[in-house]
């Protein structure tokens, strides 16, 4: 087998070909924080943060971090030019309200049928869903940026997922460093593989059952 | 101004918290660390009460903010989304002395929210087929299914806010507004520190974010930390 998986950074990349213009977005910790280094100001995003941020712009120049204004991952950011604030229950009803169009999060697991699963494995100290369960039920479209495989090779892509869920059949679309699927109702639609390996070969390291997509498989390029 | 408006103000933390006595569930505002009522919660420290459960989104860190109560073993129970960064929080949590309700954030938000709002419960489709969904009702609106959660109320919330008026009106200054409008709304008694005190008439009627009926006791907060969780920058360009 010749091929190399996608970098986060690729995975970043490509996760931003999602956006479109115009759109609401709230990007999930990890390498979705990354799609925000991607996007090309003329697509005039509007970045969301759940602590209650339309607008979020980027790290501040050192010395102007405010602790008032943080991220949903408590970090110091800084407003855009016409950017809104907010509290938590009018952020989660924005969310909750399908008026967010786009979510883009990582998973720990994902079933055929478009189930999520990335805050807790049991046994392990459980730290807390956060907003990702109010995220995937919210969100009109939600994508999903992750590993294919674990470290051990073992598929985190499945028919069922084994871990707790965080939402079921919210999925549309997984983004992963190997393929990118669209999740529908007869199941997981390949429209794109890296370049090197086979629909078979993705398939042996998926357990999900996987469908060619009837426009054929375009090569996944970062 | 009247004297009744007037007698919100409280001269110190630990008399704005006298009445708070063991096993009282509070809600306490932030985020992380940003928009803590933090000269209250170094008041409860001080005062030593227990059994406290706490309703807030995170549980601080080991030094600051709710962490310092768990340092101290004042508190029972945490009701919160996210407690990933305390450490004495984890030891506390797998030896069984502390309890811990987790809920999702936005549920969280819309709990409390419901209870200043006098609604008991509410759907939401937030959880469904979750653990977060067993053992309560669920209904199909629509051709989709929603769970029933019910409204949070506190006998007291400790809030932060930016700057009150004589009134209790209150103005919150960027993120750190975050939970602290809904939880001033859900307690029997709400007590607001802040930054700045200012005249009657003062604040834009428009732009105050809690209304003062809601405020019982407002203490001016004197040297802030405000410290920082995550401090992330960018060279200067």
């Amino acid at each position: 087998m010749n091929f190399k998986l996608l970098s986060r950074e690729q995975l970043a990349k490509r996760a931003a070909a999602e956006l479109r213009p115009g759109m609401y977005v709230n990007l999930g910790i990890g390498i979705p924080t990354l799609v925000a280094n991607e996007i090309a100001p003329d697509m005039n995003i509007t970045l969301q943060s759940e602590n209650g941020i339309l607008g979020m712009g980027p790290f501040p120049e050192t010395g102007f971090e405010r602790a008032d204004l943080i991220n949903a991952g408590k970090q110091t950011v800084t407003l855009l030019p016409g950017a809104a604030i907010f509290s938590s229950a009018d952020s989660f009803a924005m969310i909750r309200g399908g008026h967010i169009d786009l979510t883009i999060l990582g998973a720990m697991e994902v079933s055929e049928q478009g189930d999520i699963a990335n805050w807790m494995i049991p046994g392990k100290m459980v730290k807390g869903m956060g907003g990702a369960m109010d995220l995937v039920a919210g969100s009109p479209n939600v994508v999903v940026v992750m590993q294919h495989c674990a470290p051990d090779g073992s598929p985190k892509i499945l028919k069922q997922c084994k871990l707790p869920l965080t939402g079921k059949k919210c999925v549309k679309k997984i983004v992963s460093d190997r393929a990118a699927m669209v999740v529908t109702d007869e199941g997981l639609i390949v429209t794109e593989i890296i370049p090197g390996l086979s629909f078979e070969e993705l398939q042996a390291c998926t357990e999900a059952r996987l469908i060619k997509s009837p426009e054929g498989i375009r090569p996944l390029n970062p | 101004m009247s004297s009744a408006h007037r007698s919100k103000l409280i001269d110190s933390a630990l008399e704005a918290i006298a009445d708070i006595d063991d096993g009282a569930t509070l809600m306490v505002g932030g985020f992380g660390l940003c928009g803590i009522p933090e000269h209250l919660i170094e008041a409860l420290r001080i005062k030593g009460v227990k059994n406290l459960i706490c309703i807030s989104n995170n549980a601080g860190v080991d030094d600051f903010g709710l962490g310092k109560l768990l340092q101290t073993g004042q508190i029972k129970k945490m009701i919160s989304s996210y407690v990933g960064e305390n450490k004495t929080f984890e030891k506390q949590f797998l030896s069984g002395q502390l309890e811990v309700e987790l809920t999702p954030q936005g549920n969280l938000a819309e709990r409390i929210r419901a209870g200043g709002a006098g609604i008991p419960a509410f759907y939401t489709p937030t959880g469904v087929g979750t653990v977060i969904a067993e053992g309560k009702e669920t209904k199909i609106f629509d051709g989709r299914e929603y769970v029933l959660e019910r409204a949070l109320k506190a006998d007291f919330a400790l809030i932060k806010a930016w700057r009150a008026d004589p009134h209790g009106n209150l103005q919150y200054n960027m993120t750190a507004m975050n939970f602290n409008p809904m939880m001033a709304t859900a307690a029997k008694v709400t007590i607001a520190e802040v930054e700045e005190l200012v005249g009657e008439g003062e604040l834009n009627p428009l732009a105050v974010h809690t209304p003062g009926v809601y405020v019982k006791r407002l203490l001016l907060g004197r040297s802030y930390e405000k410290r920082i969780e995550q401090r992330t920058v960018q060279p200067r360009l």
